[in-house]
């Protein structure tokens, strides 16, 4: 009786630990379902965005920076279903990783990004957000709790989607 | 005449005094039960005097040593293999004193020799400490650590005692071969001691030119005569010798170089003791442990390794941890030193375990006790020189 | 459950191999053997009496000592493995395809094969952690399994054994005093006395013990063990573990991964070397100069209360320190490591604007690569438009440059050189070692005058609560293997028979060497028979037979 007792408290401290072990790299990433954390960021035109102030909106907070390929072929799709959604209450904010405010208004203009454009010089937002690759865009709710998180290139047909079930309703 | 000098001079005494003790101990080994005992005791006396006179005179080395760098000599190949070899000299000292058997000093003198020579092979210069080494837990550490291997190594000795008895040298089997591949071992240290000297004194060097394995372009300085090349290489000295093997840059060519005169020094040497005493080394070694009593080594042998597991666990594991943890800010990384500092722990834990709940003792406990010290050699040896790491001295 | 009736009247539970009460030998196995197997003082060990249940066999394969010796070997095994080559951890390359090929370049088919079998990662490898846990619960469940009776049978031990048990001993003696019957057995008492040993009497029986304690070394040790690998396990749990590592360049200041709401600036990194000459192994390793200190001078920041991130203005100074390596900067329970640095990254260029043809300046411009300006303006009037600004320059796609990554490792720029001789501006693309004019010949150049370079710092920060167990387990491990190791239980059982004879039994759990010498200054004193040691005669017997060619 005793021996059983003990032997399934064992089998569940290891089964924990497996269990911790394996999903460890995934819980670190903010997730799906969980709140946003919240932000403030001062965009080019030296506007502040905080999320708090964006509830009952959709946000999609996006992570880039001028070197990366990917970021580069959707900002176009994402520029243009951006007209789109803005009557919609659903805002872009598209977050630059601490690079040079030179770098960063060039790219903007030659690309003719109409969205809030923000430069995280400490990168503390990435930290919070603990965004690793490249592009990496997080789908913010009404609510302030997080749809869904996209890490790679999207498909204007993909930010369509998306962009649609964070629309308030 | 310097702090630096009189510690080299200290060492040489020390050195000469183990030598001259091991041949006093092998006086000391009672022959015969008769009045030659009382001479034997005798022996046995001036032998640990000697002896023991040679480790103050070494504690004196590691003393100015350590005034004159101002840091506890540990911090380099040299200095680590000479205190390892201080260490093992003092453990038999307190062993002896202890249990009384001569025939301990025939073996652990030598062997405490060995050390002391291959460490003078390496670089003596004092070279200042790099910010990672400047720490008081250098001294803590790396001496407690030692001292754990060091009486490991004792274990060792009453091991090979306990089988140079009790195996028979003039039957082909397993047992024999193993046991004269040991003595081998030992030989082919000489050869390297020998080699390097050899070289040494000729002053030989040479340069060469070489691709390492991130495509860069660096030198590497011989030696010793290059008989395998580095990758790529290029001759920049004159008249010297051209490598026969060119090996890929994953290989350290000049270490397989050193290896390889090493090897080849150390089997002329054997094959020459072999001819001239028409005998193996193990079998030499019989008729001085021909009276020593089994169960009693099996017990030194086993009282060491209880002794030392505490210390090196300690010294090797838990102040290692805690100063890594100040350095690195992660007590265990997985390195390759971490790593065989462990696999040595988890061997002496199998041993413990083997001998008490399954009643090992013996032959298969002696058999043990030399693997354990050879695990601590192979990270004494290849950790540092071969596999390279965030450890590695040399 | 079957017991088993012994000799003297007294119920054993089964699987018992010495009676509780007197010690005489109840299994065949015991009475088949000459010297008594004391190990756990003859109790039932469970997993060796029952075998039944399901739960049964998982217990008894776990609690087999031969099963967890297997376990330190395979684990022993398992490691030195991962120590053929690097681990992935040890390898400055960051993603999973750059590893790949790291490996199969320098090491060719073996690297691969190495790679692909998830050795390069081992001790964060799944099977590696199993292996470690099954050791785990090995020694949990060994432990529960013997030391519980030993516990038992040592606390309910008697004072007066059978004779079957006294003569099973390793140490016996029986014969007659050489002193007077009514004094031996005094003399017997106050001789194990000053020896220290705690002395039981009853009538003509004595048990003298010492040491008891030890016994439990191994059970405690292994605590200790178990409460270490909890720790370790911990780890795992959120917010018990934080294990970060940030570059920081001079003059940065960021987030610091891992602690919210702190940032910290790196004013300055040293690189300090010792003025000597080369020697020896320094020589053979090729290194120049031997470093002496690294050190990064930082500042760490807390953002003001009730602030989010993002909110980087009207930092909160927390303190100063200099991180050194051995030296971490420690704040509430974090801790920030020296571990990793490198020198020189460029931080401003400076170009001169320069008529080719007369190779006459026109001034120089400085150009701080982290805040490049849109204009620049020379005192004479002649102004250097940047049009565009490349760190890693790393080719032209469709006619557009193309930066690899945001270091300035490679810069490049597309000037617009407007001065008095050339009003509309003259356009320059100029890198390293690579000027392009697009528009033809210009008549002036940006020539590369100087950089100015700075360092960067590589700083791990490390948080961990576990740390207090950890400790805990390793006080607790150092406890049991010392007192298990360095300390012995011995007992003597001496009792006086009817006509004047004494027997005498000695045991101890080890050092036979020095529990003959209390045996020798015991018999000294109490004028005892002598004593002898049944397995030493056994292995001088085994060894006569061996030399001679003789069977018994």
């Amino acid at each position: 009786m005793t021996r059983g007792i003990i032997l399934t408290i064992l089998a569940i401290a290891i089964g924990y630990t497996v269990y911790a072990a394996v999903t460890k790299d995934k819980i670190n990433i903010v997730q799906a379902g969980a709140q946003a954390p919240d932000f403030e960021v001062i965009d080019l035109h030296g506007e502040k965005h905080r999320l708090k102030d964006y509830e009952g909106k959709g946000v999609v907070l996006n992570f880039w920076g001028t070197w990366c390929e990917p970021c580069e072929r959707e900002f176009p799709a994402m520029t243009r279903q951006y007209a789109e959604f803005k009557h919609q209450d659903v805002q872009i904010i598209a977050v630059n990783f601490a690079q040079s405010e030179f770098e960063v208004k060039k790219y903007v203009a030659n690309m003719g990004m109409t969205f809030p454009v923000a430069i995280d010089k400490t990168k503390s937002v990435f930290t919070a957000y603990n965004i690793g690759p490249l592009p990496t865009s997080i789908f913010i709710k009404p609510d302030g709790t997080i749809n869904r998180i996209i890490t790679g290139e999207m498909t204007e047909g993909e930010i369509v989607q998306y962009m649609e079930s964070i629309k308030p309703e | 005449m310097s702090l630096i000098d009189l510690s080299g001079y200290l060492l040489y005494a020390a050195f000469i005094s183990y030598l001259v003790g091991t041949f006093l101990f092998a006086g000391a080994i009672k022959v015969k039960n008769d009045t030659a005992a009382a001479r034997a005791d005798k022996y046995g006396k001036i032998a640990l005097v000697v002896t023991i006179i040679g480790f103050v005179a070494q504690l004196g080395y590691f003393i100015t040593r350590w005034m004159y760098t101002g840091h506890a000599p540990v911090s380099n190949m040299f200095e680590f293999t000479t205190a390892f070899g201080m260490f093992i000299v003092l453990s038999f000292i307190v062993i002896y004193i202890t249990y009384k058997v001569a025939a301990l000093g025939v073996v652990a003198l030598p062997i405490a020799l060995l050390i002391i020579a291959y460490a003078s092979m390496f670089p003596t210069e004092v070279s200042p400490l790099v910010p990672s080494l400047q720490s008081h837990w250098l001294t803590i550490h790396v001496t407690t650590a030692a001292l754990g291997q060091s009486i490991f190594g004792i274990s060792a000795v009453a091991g090979l005692i306990y089988l140079l008895r009790n195996v028979n040298m003039n039957e082909r089997s397993k047992e024999s071969f193993w046991l004269e591949t040991v003595m081998f071992c030992c030989v082919l240290v000489v050869g390297f001691v020998v080699a390097t000297v050899t070289f040494n004194a000729m002053d030989y060097e040479a340069k060469y030119e070489y691709v390492d394995t991130l495509d860069q372009v660096s030198t590497s300085t011989y030696l010793m005569p290059a008989v395998f090349g580095m990758n790529e290489y290029v001759e920049l000295s004159e008249d010297r010798m051209t490598p026969l093997f060119e090996l890929p840059a994953l290989i350290d060519a000049r270490k397989l170089t050193t290896v390889f005169w090493s090897v080849l020094f150390g089997t002329i040497i054997y094959l020459l003791i072999r001819l001239i005493t028409r005998r193996k080394i193990a079998t030499m070694f019989q008729p001085l442990v021909k009276r020593v009593n089994s169960t009693l080594m099996d017990e030194i042998a086993y009282r060491s390794i209880l002794i030392a597991f505490p210390i090196f666990t300690l010294g090797a594991l838990i102040f290692a941890m805690i100063w890594a943890q100040e350095a690195w800010g992660r007590f265990w990384g997985w390195d390759p030193k971490e790593v065989w500092a462990l696999i040595t722990w988890l061997f002496y834990a199998a041993f413990l375990h083997l001998r008490l709940s399954k009643g090992w003792e013996g032959r298969k406990s002696a058999w043990l006790t030399v693997i354990g010290f050879l695990i601590i050699l192979f990270n004494l040896v290849v950790v540092n020189l071969v596999i390279a790491g965030l450890h590695s001295y040399a | 459950m079957n017991k088993l009736l012994c000799e003297c009247g007294h119920e054993n539970p089964e699987g018992t191999t010495l009676c509780q009460k007197c010690g005489s030998p109840l299994s065949a196995e015991e009475k088949s053997k000459k010297i008594a197997d004391m190990r756990y003082e003859g109790s039932a060990i469970r997993s060796k009496t029952y075998n039944k249940s399901i739960i049964d066999k998982i217990w008894n394969f776990f609690s087999s000592v031969k099963v967890g010796i297997t376990l330190i070997i395979i684990n022993l095994i398992a490691a030195s493995i991962g120590t053929i080559l690097p681990q992935e951890f040890y390898i400055s390359v960051a993603t999973d395809a750059e590893k790949e090929k790291y490996y199969s370049d320098v090491y060719g088919w073996f690297g691969e094969i190495y790679y692909a079998l998830g050795l390069s990662d081992l001790y964060s490898s799944l099977w590696f952690q199993l292996l470690v846990l099954m050791l785990g619960v090995s020694i949990i469940i060994a432990s529960i399994d013997r030391g519980i009776p030993l516990h038992k049978s040592l606390k309910n031990q008697r004072v007066k054994r059978h004779t079957n048990f006294m003569k099973r001993q390793r140490i016996i003696g029986e014969g007659k005093p050489t002193e007077t019957r009514e004094q031996t057995l005094q003399l017997v008492e106050q001789s194990l006395k000053n020896l220290k040993y705690n002395v039981r009497r009853e009538d003509s029986s004595i048990l003298a013990e010492r040491g008891r304690f030890s016994r439990y070394g191994a059970y405690i040790n292994h605590v200790g063990l178990i409460v270490f690998l909890i720790g370790v396990m911990l780890h795992l749990v959120p917010g018990m573990y934080v294990d970060e590592s940030m570059w920081l360049r001079e003059g940065e200041t960021r987030a610091v991964p891992g602690m919210d709401g702190y940032f910290l600036k790196n004013d300055k990194f040293i690189l300090e070397t010792y003025d000597n000459v080369p020697q020896g192994e320094q020589i053979k390793q090729g290194v120049n100069v031997v470093a002496k200190n690294f050190q990064t001078d930082v500042t760490l920041y807390k953002q003001k209360e009730n602030s989010v991130p993002g909110q980087a203005e009207n930092l909160e100074e927390v303190k100063q320190y200099g991180i050194q390596v051995n030296h971490p900067l420690k704040h509430e329970g974090y801790a920030f490591y020296q571990m990793d640095f490198r020198l020189n990254e460029i931080k401003t260029m400076v170009f001169d604007l320069t008529n080719k043809e007369t190779e006459q300046s026109l001034g120089q411009i400085s150009i701080d690569l982290t805040n490049p300006q849109e204009m620049y303006t020379l005192d004479n009037g002649a102004q250097v438009q940047l049009m565009g600004y490349y760190p890693d320059f790393s080719g032209f796609k469709e006619g557009v440059p193309q930066t690899a990554t945001q270091t300035p490792n490679n810069p490049a720029f597309i000037f617009k050189m407007i001065t008095p001789e050339t009003p509309e501006g003259e356009t320059s693309f100029v890198a390293i070692q690579q000027t392009l004019e697009p528009e033809g010949d210009n008549i002036y150049k940006m020539k590369f005058s100087n950089v100015e370079t700075r360092h960067m710092s590589g700083l791990t920060i490390r948080y961990d609560r576990t740390i207090p167990i950890l400790i805990v387990g390793g006080i607790i491990f150092m406890i049991g293997v010392a007192i298990g190791s360095y300390w012995n239980h011995r007992r003597i059982w001496v009792e006086q028979l009817a006509d004047g004879t004494i027997r005498l039994a000695a045991h101890t759990n080890k050092n036979w060497f020095s529990m003959k010498k209390d045996l020798d200054a015991l018999t000294k004193h109490a004028h005892l028979p002598q004593y002898v040691d049944q397995q030493e005669i056994e292995n001088n017997e085994h060894v006569e037979t061996e030399k001679d060619g003789k069977t018994l």
